[in-house]
């Protein structure tokens, strides 16, 4: 296995990554958001039916 | 609809991405000549082909829409672009890093390849705004086709006048002929090269998946709301 070189280009090769892997990490987070909030208005959804069905 | 067979492609891009890190730090030898700096070139490089393929493909599927009218071929050919803007953040970032690295600067802009990358960013950086802008959305789905393919002819257009251009500072290593790598580094790049192109995919899906199931729970809330009062 080879030596991480940790002098000038292994912090510019380490940076390149670092920010490929935090674009795909903040896609996530803004994924998971929109889940949450597709949860949200699905579970408004469902208590609105529930309510049209008790009423008719 | 869109979310079929994603948690297979899902596991696939990781597996895929696994394996091409891997090559990348423990099987392709430095570069003689840039030594391990050059080790940025198996994400900068595929990434920025992934990119430039997927605003090509925005086009191709606007003509589809276009062709059939069908609504779906608009929302796929929106979030190819979409996508792809996302990605040309990451080359534009990650190619300033490895000129830096390489050149001492981290921009150079007598260089044709990354000044034609920039405006071919820039351009697609209006797609929303433009779409946006527009509220018949009949007419956003038409304008934006027509911009997706206007500007998808302009992508290799523009990066076949770059080929042609001399001198070039940056480096050829895809030509007509193939690609000039030792066997190793081939190998790793072309890994990497699906990889991208895998995580390309499946972010499209995520992201078709995600804006269908939030129209289907619109059409369905304006379909309660009149007799819920």
């Amino acid at each position: 296995m080879p030596a991480l070189p940790l002098g000038t280009g292994g912090t510019y090769v380490a940076a390149a990554y670092v920010v490929f892997l935090a674009l795909i990490f903040v896609y996530v987070v803004v994924i998971g958001a929109r889940a949450a909030r597709l949860e949200r208005d699905l579970a408004a959804l469902t208590d609105a039916l529930d309510k049209k069905e008790a009423a008719g | 609809m869109f979310g079929r067979g994603l948690r297979a492609l899902s596991v696939a891009t990781a597996l895929a991405v696994l394996v091409a890190f891997g090559l990348i730090f423990f099987y392709a030898p430095n570069d003689a000549d840039q030594g391990f700096v050059q080790k940025i070139f198996y994400l900068h490089v595929p990434l920025a082909i992934v990119c430039l393929g997927g605003f090509i493909a925005g086009g191709v599927l606007a003509v589809k829409f276009l062709r059939s009218g069908d609504r779906a071929w608009d929302l796929r050919s929106y979030v190819a672009i979409h996508m792809s803007v996302i990605l040309g953040i990451a080359v534009l970032i990650t190619g300033s890093i490895w000129a830096k690295a390489s050149w001492g600067h981290w921009w150079v802009w007598n260089e044709p390849t990354l000044v034609v990358f920039l405006i071919v960013f820039l351009l697609y950086c209006v797609y929303q705004p433009l779409r946006f802008s527009i509220e018949d959305s009949e007419r956003q789905a038409r304008y934006a086709s027509v911009f997706a393919i206007t500007a998808g002819v302009f992508v290799p257009l523009c990066f076949a006048a770059v080929r042609l251009a001399q001198p070039l500072v940056h480096p050829r290593v895809l030509t007509g002929a193939g690609a000039s790598l030792p066997p190793s580094m081939a190998l790793t790049f072309f890994v990497c090269l699906l990889a991208m192109t895998l995580v390309y995919v499946t972010l499209c899906k995520v992201e078709l998946t995600s804006k269908h199931s939030r129209d289907m729970i619109r059409r369905l809330r304006r379909r309660l709301e009149p007799a819920g009062g």
